[in-house]
């Protein structure tokens, strides 16, 4: 009984979902309605599918920006990326309201299908230049992104003209706000691209290529691995993320916002990545504790609006949160804590 | 990718060309330094167009910076307006405080600064000359005002709020003189209340949150068009009709919100115009000359409740 007790604390999984709990618990506490689901207009409604919904962008980050991690590496441009792939689809689709005769009807300027792939290949182009900057040309990966994440808001607004882009074409607001089978579709996309990645790197060699690049880059190419073109392609892949959380973002709120959208989402999905227990050293990653650790991030921004704290303190009581939950997971503070309360309870 | 590139390049070297020619023939004009707060909102948008056509307008070069809501961003910036040499800055203040260092700065350069629709808090007025915009506290009046009289229902009336970026004097006093007009009627009471920044992201996210943990919500009260705009998205996620099982109240009276209230999904919005670039460059230009100033000059505003909008909608400009 002990024995599986203690292997089950031993698993990396064990201490973000104990996180995800304690905050589900608080936020039933106060608010007694939290676990409820009902179904309203044929598809799912309550603070549970909000909470997936928003997540959703994060989650997909969170997931590219695992691997870059895993690769002993690090990308803060992907709040850039969002900003400007999602430029780019609201200024493609862009769409105008027509009044008709007293009618409002919607029509787009470029084919949705066109402005999707558009915006994908602009996240994609980032991707590659940050991977081109940190694999090609060798840079620090936190030095590298940094360009991007500084120039990347001022190409943003470039592309939107410094607006807000409003688009008014009724089927872009699908992909952020739509359902299928009740179920929101940003989380069908989530589950597509952990699927893929589950798939590429449990199922074949390619994550524990990657997670060797991370624990020792030299041995890994000695041993065969090209390396450098990994690192390249794990960065652009992470950029796609972006992209994808890009149209996410921009179909949600039928609109692009260049400074504000995805602002801040790279620390968000570090801390994600962090909070499901891979390290920030590279080597090991978990894709499902990252997305624990994006639903622990939603939840407790969910419980602070919930909860009525005075939005002066906000940014305070979210980080008091981290703080715990970051002292709780660390092994070191752990064993303390056991040894402690082992030696205590050990005589009785 | 070749010839995009030398695209590229050929742009660059011909805006470089255009920048130094015109350069000696703007020598003599007045030059002003305007540091925007970003562009987080149609309103700020409108803002930004009225500033930069006024000054094309009025022959006064325009130096133009965005902080993108950083305070950092607008301090870094008028530093270099200061180092620039330029005959007045202009600026519209993230947050109301931590501004006495850098204007200081400006007023030993003996630069005069004008504050734009946004006040700051100080101990020495004489930092600046004047202050041209709204008056949020009374914009915040107004809106409490027409939900008291324009409110049917019977019974406790709870009311949510989104509120305005933290700390920013827009939130604040939007917040003052809506909360000092409802104190009259005891039950108008607000039940929530959080910051949704501005942007119509934040309000939707917040109003998601507030209709899951309260089922009792008669009216809410948006500090900006934007996030009214974002709930109203949340609202009807939720199956409530925006406008008539929940009214909406909001501030700024920008296009999306004439959108809205043609539709029947927001009740009112009370005009903060934006639209002070004309009147900016006048006081610009009386500022060099010497003139003196009172320490407020407020802009002309209006109310438009639902029923106006689609006779006024087509004579708005932004």
């Amino acid at each position: 009984m002990k024995a599986t007790l203690l292997k089950l604390t031993r698993s990396h999984l064990f201490w973000p979902c104990v996180t995800l709990v304690l905050l589900c618990l608080v936020n039933v506490h106060f608010n007694p309605g939290f676990f409820n689901i009902e179904i309203k207009d044929g598809h799912l409604y309550g603070s549970v599918i909000d909470i997936l919904n928003r997540a959703a962008p994060l989650m997909l980050i969170a997931m590219g920006m695992t691997l870059v991690i895993a690769t002993r590496g690090i990308d803060i441009s992907v709040g850039a990326t969002v900003a400007i792939a999602g430029a780019v689809a609201a200024s493609l689709i862009g769409g105008s309201l027509v009044i008709k005769e007293g009618v409002q009807t919607y029509v787009s300027n470029t084919p949705m299908p066109l402005a999707f792939a558009a915006a994908l290949f602009v996240a994609l182009l980032c991707g590659l230049w940050n991977g081109l900057l940190v694999a090609g040309a060798g840079m620090q990966p936190i030095v590298a992104t940094l360009i991007l994440m500084v120039a990347g808001r001022g190409v943003a607004q470039l592309i939107t003209e410094g607006q807000i882009v409003t688009v008014y074409y009724e089927p872009f607001f699908f992909i952020g706000n739509g359902f299928i089978f009740g179920i929101p579709v940003s989380l069908y996309i989530v589950a597509a691209v952990l699927g893929v990645l589950l798939l590429l790197t449990q199922r074949t060699a390619l994550g524990l290529f990657i997670e060797s690049v991370g624990i020792n880059p030299v041995a890994s190419r000695f041993s065969g691995i090209s390396a450098r073109a990994l690192v390249f392609w794990v960065y652009a892949f992470c950029s796609v993320t972006a992209g994808i959380a890009a149209l996410i973002i921009t179909s949600n709120v039928k609109s692009a916002d260049a400074n504000n959208a995805g602002l801040l989402l790279e620390l968000d999905a570090i801390l994600a990545v962090a909070l499901g227990g891979t390290s920030l050293a590279g080597g090991r990653f978990y894709l499902i504790g990252t997305l624990v650790g994006a639903l622990i991030i939603q939840t407790l921004t969910y419980a602070i609006y919930s909860l009525g704290v005075p939005p002066e303190i906000n940014m305070v009581v979210k980080a008091i949160v981290v703080f715990g939950v970051c002292i709780i997971q660390s092994p070191a503070l752990r064993d303390l804590l056991l040894k402690h309360a082992l030696r205590s309870g050990g005589p009785a | 990718m070749q010839r995009t590139r030398r695209t590229v390049i050929s742009t660059i070297a011909a805006g470089l060309i255009a920048g130094t020619l015109a350069m000696p023939i703007s020598a003599s004009a007045l030059t002003l330094g305007f540091a925007q707060v970003g562009a987080e909102s149609e309103w700020r948008t409108a803002n930004t167009g009225s500033i930069k056509d006024a000054a094309k307008a009025a022959g006064i070069t325009l130096k133009f910076s965005d902080a993108q809501q950083k305070q950092e961003n607008q301090i870094k910036a008028i530093r270099s307006f200061i180092a620039q040499k330029v005959d007045v800055i202009a600026f519209a203040p993230v947050v109301t405080t931590g501004w006495d260092t850098v204007l200081a700065e400006a007023k030993k350069a003996k630069i005069p600064v004008v504050l734009t629709d946004r006040s700051i808090e100080t101990k020495d007025p004489s930092l600046y000359v004047t202050m041209i915009g709204s008056d949020f506290t009374e914009e915040g009046r107004n809106a409490a005002q027409w939900l008291l009289q324009n409110y049917k229902g019977q019974g406790d009336v709870n009311i949510v709020e989104l509120q305005g970026t933290v700390g920013s004097a827009p939130a604040i006093e939007r917040k003052k003189g809506f909360e000092e007009v409802i104190k009259s009627e005891p039950r108008f009471k607000i039940t929530r209340s959080q910051t949704g920044d501005f942007t119509r992201a934040k309000g939707k996210e917040v109003m998601e949150a507030f209709l899951k943990t309260d089922k009792n919500i008669q009216v809410l009260f948006a500090h900006n068009d934007d996030m009214a705009i974002g709930a109203i998205q949340a609202i009807e996620a939720a199956g409530i009709k925006p406008g008539k099982d929940i009214i909406i109240v909001s501030i700024d009276a920008v296009k999306g919100a004439f959108e809205a209230m043609m539709a029947g999904k927001l009740n009112v919005s009370v005009e903060c115009n934006p639209l002070l670039g004309p009147q900016l460059m006048e006081i610009v230009k009386d500022v060099k000359a010497g003139k003196q100033f009172p320490k407020r000059i407020n802009t002309k505003e209006g109310i438009f409740p639902m029923e106006t909008a689609a006779k006024e909608f087509p004579s708005r400009k932004y």
